[in-house]
């Protein structure tokens, strides 16, 4: 099964073991692998050169403030969750310097930052993962202003996903925001992993010109229709186990109407405002600039770097802060991710992922804030 | 309106022509631009983001005449590090520029109407472009009546040009202190008292408000008492602001990002925000 | 009195009321006019006379030892001052002085009080204007107080 020609749609069945010659196509191509892996203990995204740098038979056991690594019984690649990171630190470094500036006769110049961009291929990223990513590319690609930075990573990147498999409940509520568990646009090839006693192969769908290429090259074969519903079983199964449910409906104007609901003073208790949803929150985009000048003030620079809207200086203001409360920025995070974020980019700002929710050291539930308001509303939020 | 300058996101260098101070704290820098950017175009209410040396940046509402492009003014508070090293800047320094950012005040589409002024502190700085079109314009418009408020005569910006103003038949100005000692000879009290002398015809008549938040407050309680109508006024908001074009996060109110639907709003647009606090 | 009855009832204090009430106001009121530097009224006088302002500009003023008088409010057309007392004598506690040439229908204070108790309706309807004025008098000062321009 050499070379083949694939369309775009095309559902092909890719054996575990032929898993790492698909890495080498990609490689060969010239594309940087980055997935997951498991370092110091935790799952992270990095750079990858072969299959066994994933955390291959291990799974994630997550609840409200709790992460833990755990073995499988299987060797399933991909049969983890989400870890704290997220692609977004690809597409839009945390930390990146926009320009340098020297003084010169006259004056100042200013040189702006040449970089070099890898073309990224992506491997696992989740269906919610890809959601995010199109959140974002409301935010940097489809206003008045295009991010060049994040444009240039954005547009070449490849990317592989997975389809969720069932695992154990966890934090993530991808079927309550429409964004998964099944990746339905968004990616060069997607696949479902499945493991039945010795066998374990992936059905892998294409999902660009590019994709096929790529698939094209690495050893496959067309999938049987009863493989292709042993996927969707998986799927199907990996919708009906999930551990979150977030109602949407009139959520706007649920939080539109509430700004003054005690439920924010009674999380506020217990918010450190520490910013962990913030950062590890694969939508969020806030950021700011620092400037310098080295001490003989002869050469100088300017830094982007990640920002969250926990800090009391992120609304300074001349005299002080909009936001001195934890309660205003609490509910400045909350009610940007579900709320504000629809009238100012028409989606959601939250995916589902959870990671806010496994993440916050205090165990601080997106969703289950949005229930307590939305039980004891003010006003009840209208279809 | 789009950006002047080539980069968005990088300060182009512009050369203080001259530097005038206006108030114990606040200082009037008038701007020459690279023979690329020699005239700026930009609407009155528009801003730009100021860059001085190593210090960093500061969103500065455009304080000029829009039909005078070929100076940039720009009137700086000293307020912060920032702002302290660009009211430092000498005639001859450099000053990084981008820009102009922002929704202008919507001065053409008021042609036909009387049109209120209305400014607290350093309010009337973004306001003064919006007064220069009106008077370049003067006939298509109404009657038109400024209204200024500070705390003190000392803090009034522009003074021989509120003179001059108050000099003219075509305009009426109104200016309040809510403190004065010695020769003052205008009035004291605060702002809001003194739209009670303008003259308008309420279906007809625009306001463009900006100063103080508080300030701001009260004056659409008291035009809306006169019986303008929420969509007749229009306010000008402050935020926190790093990259002036919508992606920084910094200036968000609500649904709103202040640097690029605002600065300037239309009151009935931003009513229910207006009220809530900490938002 | 016959003039003075058409500037009060044009100003914003007796706006619209009844005429029977204007000529029991009127029964108080003299005209008065104050030169430029004179003073309505100084800090520490008793305090006969309610000021209706009909043309001029005054300011009131408190006086510091060392630093001289701060002009805190300035009055001008349409605009009121002074305070309706009752049982006690009032006070003034500030200065209040032309700063231009002004002209003012002074009430008698005492006038008015007794008006008030002899006919309850033409004093609850004159309570009820005063009560405004004084809100309004609260609701500047406040605004005053917040030093919105820091």
């Amino acid at each position: 099964m050499g070379a083949s020609t694939l369309q775009v749609g095309a559902r092909v069945r890719l054996a575990a073991e032929d898993f790492q010659q698909l890495l080498e196509v990609l490689s060969g191509r010239g594309y940087q692998l980055v997935g997951p892996s498991l370092e110091d203990g935790q799952l992270v995204y990095g750079e990858l050169a072969r299959v066994a740098d994933l955390p291959v038979g291990w799974t994630t056991i997550q609840e409200a403030g709790t992460f833990r690594l755990q073995p499988r019984e299987d060797k399933a690649l991909f049969g983890y969750g989400l870890g704290q990171q997220s692609w977004k630190q690809f597409l839009w470094p945390p930390h990146h310097p926009l320009w340098q500036i020297q003084r010169e006769a006259g004056g100042w110049r200013i040189i702006p930052q040449a970089e070099a961009v890898p073309p990224y291929a992506f491997i696992g990223v989740r269906a919610c993962e890809l959601a995010a990513m199109a959140v974002q590319d409301r935010v940097f690609l489809q206003g008045n202003f295009v991010d060049p930075t994040y444009r240039a990573r954005r547009e070449q990147a490849f990317i592989v996903a997975v389809n969720c498999g069932p695992r154990q409940p966890g934090t993530c509520f991808c079927v309550s925001m429409g964004t998964g568990p099944r990746a339905a646009t968004g990616f060069d090839l997607v696949l479902t992993e499945v493991v039945q006693g010795e066998a374990h192969w992936f059905l892998v769908e294409v999902g660009t010109a590019r994709g096929a290429k790529i698939m094209g090259q690495a050893p496959h074969r067309a999938a049987q229709p009863v493989e292709i519903d042993a996927a969707d079983r998986l799927t199907a199964a990996a919708a009906a186990n999930m551990g979150r449910v977030l109602d949407t409906a009139g959520i706007k104007e649920m939080f539109y109407d509430n700004y003054e609901h005690p439920r924010w003073d009674e999380v506020a208790a217990r918010c450190l405002t520490c910013g962990n949803c913030a950062m590890v929150c694969p939508t969020c985009f806030c950021h700011t600039t620092e400037d310098a000048a080295d001490l003989s003030g002869v050469a100088g620079e300017r830094r982007r770097r990640q920002d969250v809207c926990f800090t009391v200086d992120f609304s300074y203001l001349h005299g002080g802060s909009i936001r001195t409360s934890p309660r205003s920025r609490y509910r400045q995070w909350l009610t940007h991710k579900l709320a504000t974020w629809i009238d100012q980019f028409g989606c959601s700002g939250c995916v589902g992922c959870g990671r806010c929710i496994t993440w916050c050291p205090v165990g601080i539930d997106i969703t289950e804030e949005a229930r307590a308001i939305r039980e004891t509303a003010a006003t009840p939020g209208k279809e | 309106m789009t950006s002047n300058l080539p980069d968005p996101m990088i300060p182009t260098p512009f050369v203080v022509h001259r530097v005038k101070r206006e108030t114990s704290d606040t200082y009037t820098l008038d701007l020459k631009g690279p023979e690329a950017a020699a005239n700026f175009a930009f609407a009155p209410g528009q801003f730009n983001m100021l860059y001085a040396f190593g210090a960093g940046e500061a969103p500065i509402s455009i304080s000029g005449d829009p039909a005078r492009p070929e100076t940039l003014v720009h009137t700086v508070r000293d307020v912060g590090n920032v702002t302290r090293a660009i009211c430092r800047l000498k005639k001859g320094e450099r000053l990084g520029v981008r820009g102009p950012f922002g929704a202008p005040w919507p001065v053409a589409q008021l042609a036909g109407q009387d049109v209120l002024i209305i400014a607290g502190g350093l309010g009337l700085a973004p306001l003064r472009p919006a007064l220069y079109h009106l008077l370049n314009h003067r006939e298509e418009y109404g009657n038109v009546e400024v209204i200024y408020g500070a705390r003190t005569p000392k803090d009034l910006l522009y003074p021989k040009e509120l003179e001059r103003w108050r000099g003219r038949f075509d305009l009426r100005v109104h200016i309040t202190v809510d403190a004065s000692e010695g020769d003052w000879r205008g009035s004291v009290g605060v702002v809001t008292k003194i739209i009670a002398r303008a003259r308008f015809d309420p279906p007809s008549t625009a306001a463009l408000v900006c100063g103080p938040g508080v300030m701001m407050r009260f004056t659409v309680q008291e035009l809306m008492s006169r019986g303008l109508k929420p969509e007749q006024i229009y306010v000008s908001m402050e935020r926190n602001m790093k990259c002036g074009v919508g992606l920084c996060g910094h200036c968000q109110w609500g649904p709103f990002f202040v640097c690029k639907d605002g600065p300037v709003f239309r009151y009935d647009r931003v009513r229910d925000w207006f009220e809530r606090r900490e938002v | 009195m016959d003039t003075m009855e058409p500037i009060l009832a044009a100003h914003p204090f007796f706006k619209d009321l009844a005429p029977r009430y204007l000529k029991l106001v009127c029964e108080c009121a003299s005209r008065e006019q104050f030169a430029p530097g004179q003073m309505l009224c100084r800090d520490e006088e008793e305090a006969r006379k309610f000021y209706v302002i009909y043309h001029g500009q005054v300011a009131v003023e408190i006086y510091r030892a060392r630093r001289g008088p701060v002009t805190i409010q300035t009055l001008g057309d349409g605009e009121a001052l002074g305070w309706l007392w009752w049982q006690q004598p009032y006070h003034w506690h500030l200065d209040a002085r032309a700063l231009q040439l002004t002209r003012v229908i002074s009430l008698d204070v005492q006038c008015l009080l007794t008006k008030c108790d002899q006919d309850h309706d033409f004093g609850y309807e004159l309570m009820k204007r005063y009560a405004h004025h004084l809100a309004v008098q609260f609701r500047v000062t406040k605004l005053q107080l917040a030093d919105m321009y820091g």
